[in-house]
Formats: C-alpha cells, sequence, structure tokens
C-alpha cells in the first residue's frame, strides 16, 4: 500500500493551473441558460421557474432570500474578508446544458474533457459505486451502479429528487439546517441548485463510495449546491465529494448547505476533499443529525479555495450515538482556513471525537473552531478533542478556538491541543537521504496529517497526500 | 573507486565558536577508518559539516567528493553525491512508515542520479531488496509499517540507519556511534552488515568510544581526535591502546600547547 501512495507521490510535478485551473473559455454563450449577475427575488423566481418547481420551494426561496438580506455579515471567522465578496457581481445560475446524461460520451466536448482532465470517468470505472457532477449549477451528469439501484438506493441530483419523489424530499429539506440558520445558509436556500440527494434503504451497505464532483468554470461563478442525505436503519454509505475550479483573477463563491439524517444502527461517511482555486469563498454549513446507536463521520480535507468557513457538525440525538469529525485545514500564500467541527450531545451514552490538524506556510492563516456540547441529561457522554497546528514559517498564523458547554455531570471530555513547527533537525535527517527541502518539508506534512489520511480509502488518501505535495511546492526558498 | 577528501577542515557552530579546527583525512572505497575521542572533541560536528547540515559553518578548508568540491553543497545533494550519514541521534518523523520513507529517499535518489528525470525503482524490486536487507541486519519486519523512528528503542533506531544505508548504497559512509545504545547481539549483526558493505564501493569512517565494534569491523586506519584535530593516526593496535589508558595523553599535550 505505501509503496503505491510514494510511488505517486513521485509523479508529482504540475502545480494547480495546468492540472485543475484550466477554463472552458469561450463556453458562455453555449451555455444553455445564464442568469444576469447579481441577486434579487426576480433571480429567484426565475431560477424556481426555469426548475418548474412546486409552490412550496419558490415561497421558500424568497423567504431565504428576505432573510439573508435581514442578516447581518457575521463579525468573526473570516472577517474582514468576508466584507469583499461583491454579491451583485456573481452569478447565481448558469445551466450549462439542456439534459442530464448518464453517459460521458453524451456530454457537450468542453465539458467532457474537463471530467476526463480531473479523472472523474476514469475513477468510475475503478473504485465507485455512484458518480454525481456538477459542472455550474447543475448536475451534467449522474450514474449509479444498476445492483443499487434494484436495491432501493436513491442516489440523485437534487433537483430530480424534489421532482421525482417530493413526498420524501419535503420531509427532511430544510429540517436539520433551517433556512434562517446563518446568512450563507439562507443565501443557499434562495438560490440553489445540484447536488446529491441520496437515500439508502435499511439494512443497505453501499461497499464502494458514491462520488460528487463540483466544477466552477465561469468566472465569478456562484455555485450553491444543496446535499440531502437519508441512510436509513442499518445501513451504510460512504460519500465524497471533490471540487475545484480555474484561477480567475476576480472572485466566485461557493456556499453550500448539507443536510444528514442517520437512523437507529446506520452508518455515514461524509468526506470532503475541498480544492478550490484561491479566488473561491468557501462558505458551506453541514449538519448531521445521528439516532441511537448511529455513527456519523465527516472527514474534511480543506486544500483550496480563499477563505473557507466550515464548521461539519453532528447532533447526537439518540442513546448511543456516535460522531467523528476529522478535519485537516491547509492554508498557503492568500488563504485563511477556518475549519472545525461541532458535537452536540443530545443523548445518553454519546460519543465523540474531533481530531484537527491544520497547517500554514506563506502567510497562509489556518484554524480551528470547534464548539462541543453537551445537554443536561446526556449522562455518560464522552468526547475527545484534539487539535494540531504546524506552522511553517514565521509569516504564517494558526488560531485555535475550542469553545464547549457542559451541563452535564456525568461526563467524561478530553481536550488536546499543540502547536508546532517543521524542526531544522527534521528537514536536514530528511535531506540528508537525498530529499530536497520540499519533499523533505512535505513528508514532515504528510506524516502529520496522516491520522487523518490512513482513515481515507487508499485512492482518497492519495489524491490528499498528491494535493498536499502541490501545496508545498514552491513554498520553500 | 570513490573518494573523500577533507582538506583543512574548520568548522564553527552558528555563534562562531570553533569547534573542528583542522581536519585533513582521505577515504576511499574499500577503507574504514576510525575516529575515536573523548566527549565533546567535536566528533559529530565533523560528521554534521560532512553531511550538510546547515548549521554547521565550514569556515576554513574544503570537502572533496570524487575530485568534486561539495563544501557549499546542501545535505540532499551530498546524500545524492553518495554520501551517508547514520545519526547519533536519528529523528523520529511521526506519520511516515520506514518503508514509504525509504521509498521516497531512494528514488530521490535515483532521480538525482538519473539527471533529474524521475526512475523509480519498481516496487518489487523494493520489496525485495528492502524485506532480504532487514533480514540481515536482523531488522523486524515490524519495524517497516512503523513511522520513522516514532517510538523505537536506542538499539532499533541504530539498527534502522544500518538498513537505510544498505538500501541507500553510499559511496562513502559516516557512522556515529552506531555502536552506542546495541546490544552485543546486535552489535555483532548491524557491525558484520556493514563490513560487508565496506568494499570496491563503500568505504566508511566510523566514530566510535569503544574498541568492541572495531573487532567486526576492522579499521585500516585509527584516528585519535581531540579538541577538534586529529592528534594521532594509526592502525587498529592504537585503538587497543586507548581502551586501555584513554586520551589524557593527548589531552595533557593540548593544554601545555596552549
Ligand atoms: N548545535 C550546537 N549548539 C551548541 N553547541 C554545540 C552544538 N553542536 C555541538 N556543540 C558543542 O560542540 C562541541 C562538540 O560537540 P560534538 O557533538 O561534536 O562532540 P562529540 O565529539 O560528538 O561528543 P560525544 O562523544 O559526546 O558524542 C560540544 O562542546 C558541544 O556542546
Ligand atoms: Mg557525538
Amino acid at each position: 500500500m505505501a509503496q503505491t501512495e510514494s510511488e505517486i507521490v513521485q509523479e508529482i510535478g504540475a502545480d494547480y493551473g495546468t492540472k485543475y485551473g484550466f477554463s472552458n473559455p469561450d463556453e458562455a454563450k453555449d451555455y444553455f441558460f445564464k442568469s444576469g449577475r447579481g441577486l434579487s427575488h426576480e433571480l429567484v423566481d426565475a431560477i424556481s421557474a426555469h426548475k418548474d418547481e412546486p409552490e412550496w420551494m419558490r415561497k421558500f426561496r424568497h423567504k431565504s432570500l428576505d432573510y439573508f438580506n435581514a442578516r447581518p455579515m457575521p463579525t468573526w471567522g473570516g472577517m474582514p474578508s468576508l466584507t469583499e465578496i461583491d454579491f451583485e457581481n456573481i452569478f447565481y445560475y448558469i445551466k450549462p446544458t439542456e439534459n442530464q446524461v448518464n453517459s460521458w460520451e453524451d456530454l457537450p466536448a468542453d465539458i467532457k474533457d474537463t471530467w476526463d482532465k480531473l479523472g472523474i470517468p476514469e475513477a468510475e470505472k475503478k473504485y465507485l459505486a455512484g458518480v454525481g457532477a456538477q459542472y455550474e449549477s447543475e448536475v451534467v451528469y449522474h450514474k449509479l451502479q444498476e445492483s443499487l439501484e434494484k436495491q432501493g438506493v436513491l442516489f440523485l441530483d437534487t433537483d430530480t429528487a424534489l421532482r421525482e419523489h417530493e413526498d420524501v424530499f419535503k420531509q427532511y429539506f430544510g429540517t436539520i439546517i433551517p433556512q434562517n440558520d446563518n446568512k450563507f445558509a439562507a443565501l443557499n436556500s434562495a438560490v440553489w441548485s445540484g447536488g446529491s440527494f441520496i437515500y439508502v434503504p435499511k439494512g443497505v451497505h453501499i461497499e464502494l463510495p458514491l462520488q460528487a464532483y463540483f466544477r466552477i468554470n465561469a468566472e465569478n461563478m456562484g455555485q450553491f449546491e444543496r446535499t440531502l442525505i437519508i441512510v436509513d436503519e442499518d445501513a451504510y454509505v460512504h460519500y465524497v465529494e471533490g471540487c475545484t475550479a480555474p484561477i480567475y483573477s476576480s472572485d466566485s463563491l461557493h456556499s453550500a448547505v448539507v443536510e444528514i439524517v442517520v437512523k437507529k444502527g446506520g452508518r455515514c461517511r461524509y468526506t470532503t476533499i475541498q480544492n478550490w482555486s484561491n479566488n473561491v469563498y468557501n462558505l458551506v454549513t453541514k449538519r448531521a443529525v445521528a439516532e441511537q446507536n448511529a455513527t456519523m463521520e465527516w472527514v474534511d480535507g480543506n486544500l483550496g479555495s480563499k477563505l473557507t468557513m466550515k464548521y461539519p457538525a453532528i447532533w447526537l440525538m439518540g442513546d448511543g450515538a456516535h460522531g467523528e469529525v476529522l478535519s485537516i485545514a491547509f492554508a498557503g500564500k492568500g488563504q485563511h482556513q477556518d475549519a472545525g467541527g461541532k458535537c452536540v450531545h443530545a443523548a445518553p451514552n454519546t460519543t465523540s471525537v474531533i481530531t484537527s490538524k491544520s497547517i500554514s506556510k506563506n502567510g497562509g492563516r489556518a484554524g480551528y473552531r470547534g464548539l462541543l456540547e453537551v445537554a443536561k441529561g446526556a449522562r455518560g457522554a464522552k468526547s475527545k478533542v484534539v487539535c494540531d497546528a504546524l506552522i511553517l514559517d514565521d509569516e504564517s498564523r494558526s488560531d485555535t478556538y475550542p469553545y464547549i458547554r457542559i451541563d452535564e455531570n456525568d461526563v467524561n471530555i478530553g481536550h488536546e491541543a499543540t502547536v508546532s513547527k517543521i524542526g531544522e533537525e527534521q528537514l536536514f535527517y530528511l535531506m540528508s537521504r537525498g530529499l530536497n527541502e520540499a519533499e523533505a518539508s512535505a513528508m514532515v506534512v504528510s506524516g502529520f496529517v496522516e491520522p487523518i489520511t490512513k482513515e481515507l480509502p487508499l485512492e482518497y488518501a492519495v489524491e490528499m497526500n498528491r494535493l498536499i505535495q502541490l501545496q508545498m511546492e514552491g513554498s520553500v526558498g | 573507486m570513490a573518494k573523500l577528501e577533507l582538506k583543512n577542515l574548520h568548522v564553527a557552530l552558528e555563534d562562531g565558536t570553533p569547534i573542528v579546527k583542522g581536519v585533513d583525512l582521505t577515504i576511499a572505497s574499500g577503507e574504514v577508518h576510525a575516529i575515536m575521542g573523548p566527549n565533546g572533541s567535536g566528533k559529530s560536528t565533523l560528521a554534521y559539516a560532512i553531511a550538510g547540515h546547515p548549521a554547521y559553518e565550514i569556515t576554513e578548508g574544503q570537502i572533496v567528493l570524487d575530485g568534486v568540491d561539495i563544501t557549499e553543497a546542501g545535505a540532499d545533494e551530498r546524500a545524492q553525491a553518495g554520501l551517508f550519514l547514520a545519526f547519533q541521534y536519528p529523528h523520529a518523523i511521526p506519520g511516515v512508515t520506514v518503508t514509504n520513507f525509504l521509498r521516497q529517499a531512494i528514488n530521490a535518489v535515483r532521480k538525482a542520479r538519473n539527471g533529474g528525470v524521475d526512475n523509480p525503482m519498481p516496487v518489487p524490486e523494493f520489496r525485495k531488496a528492502f524485506l532480504a536487507k532487514m533480514d540481515d541486519l536482523k531488522v523486524s519486519r515490524e519495524l517497516a509499517s512503523r513511522y520513522l523512528n516514532d517510538g523505537f528503542s536506542g538499539g532499533e533506531k541504530k539498527r534502522v540507519e544500518i538498513l537505510q544505508m544498505a538500501m541507500l548504497e553510499p559511496k562513502i559512509a559516516v557512522l556515529d556511534e552506531t555502536d552506542s545504545g546495541l546490544d552485543i547481539d546486535a552489535l555483532k549483526v548491524v557491525a558484520e552488515g556493514v563490513q560487508q558493505l565496506v568494499g570496491p564501493n563503500m568505504g566508511a569512517l566510523v566514530i566510535t568510544h569503544y574498541q568492541r565494534i572495531l573487532n567486526y569491523i576492522k579499521p585500516d586506519f585509527v584516528h585519535v581526535f581531540v579538541d577538534g584535530r586529529i592528534v594521532e593516526q594509526g592502525g587498529s593496535e592504537l585503538a587497543e591502546k586507548l581502551e586501555v589508558s584513554g586520551y589524557e595523553e593527548w589531552e595533557v599535550k593540548e593544554e601545555v600547547h596552549a
């Protein structure tokens, strides 16, 4: 296993620009539909009409926009850079193709080419049970293995789910993250488009991961996908999302909402490998509810974006529920990663682990912001929070905000935090074996995040290490 | 045939304190040189300077490997050129397995020797060599998947240093107190492992306090190192003499001269 990994790490030479930063410049004229810039009730109507939505959804969107307009910008986390977002300059809805397809061949050549370059069709063949590929605002490709379809698994884009499964959709949509939860959840609720809808029936274990890939192509694009996952009793799913965008000089915005329900004895793992280009604001709300003896795991790798504010949350609502948040935040030049996790223990014998590893270099700022809450009556709750920061040079910064609120006496809570730098001695040791400085630093960093990458399926562990290597390149001088 | 030449080498700490004060020494492949000297005399400093540690400044003199002046070269370039240092105190790299580390190191060296073009060792070849060398050196296979030096016992670290050496196949190896921390059986295994590598492809500089390791790695030259200088040279009989009488003779002499 280790060999494969290092072998692939050896192949690295490209940078973000050639690997992910390409775009399809002439395509704008070919888009099936493109809204104008700016945010308004007219825009909301246009989106809703375009999608031919039920009236309740149209109303939901309008109300959400009111909430968004009424709420002030958060004054914590991403300030001051948050104030620089120009909401009037953003395209909120772009529909690239008329119809969704389930064969890559049926996509327009340049869009297919994008996915090929990102290696998605290849990955689908090798190790995925299903794939959704979102380009701008819409999921242009979607496919699930037939055997899973037969077992009653639903894996659809969220718009299709609303059309075809309105009852179950309505039962959960917006219940885990209310439309007025925070300013950006409100924005998403107003203009959402695309995302994944997953339902895993009782007792069904999906062995291979389901993957969604989110690609922004246009400049000043706003992508607002909405994901809803329901894992029924004793069922299991591992959902993976990846995201990239071209490098532009002006900013784009990605603001997703992800809601998850894990029922009794079920388990859901949600892995994110976020690698947006450094002009993307990534402001995402993710929350899961775990019922009795259910397990929810967020594995959250944040390597790209200009500013990320994201704190995947787990509400442990049933006796014996278990939650885990594994978070990696890597901030390079001009990047601010405000990442972390939240666990709320609302039932007895619930357990949680939050492990955060943040790395900052070249003036980047990476931090952990976490909340651990134990409600009165959650007897026997256990939690462990570990946050480690690695700072690679003197210009860079790391912050830790570990909020803890405990209203129960019968609990067992552990918290550890460390801050370290790469030691000159470690680097010399590795370099004395023939690794150059960048390779040696990358090795120390990949070792630092190993407790998290080892939790990933091999392909993603390799991908994560590769991205770390990319981040490290040119960082030493 | 490889040749490492130290010419009037002077090394100082970052604050300017001189530690190595003029060393002349030539090590050719097939040769074993032993350096023996009291604590704090500057042996490790000399070893670090040879390996290119950035905190030790070469203030005078030269290091030449196979006719190429590498006095200013980085530690990585020296390793790529064929130098190896077995550390007195190896560092831990948490999260990086011995296997993974070694593979990357080997491939980095191979790339450098291939004119900067990737030339990774095929996985089966690596596996085969790695397992064989682990067995030769009686390194527990379990260590291969542990994190490099992380929580290793003193003896395990030393063995893994020699394992690295065996895998990287250097031209000239500097072994800084590889014997300390090894039990008697391990000492024998490790020393014989080193002895096997010494030959037309490798020469060694063995820094030690004890004559015992030299029973297994036969030194061609023994150098007595006191206060940053080689104060006497001889054959293996010199090591035996030191074992009995220590360094007093030279230390006193130093003081008289000062
Ligand atoms: N990085 C450093 N900072 C401060 N002093 C140093 C440093 N490295 C070496 N020294 C000093 O230089 C002198 C020589 O140290 P060195 O480690 O080279 O000795 P040695 O001969 O290897 O000793 P030993 O036999 O104990 O290993 C000592 O006085 C030591 O304290
Ligand atoms: Mg020493």
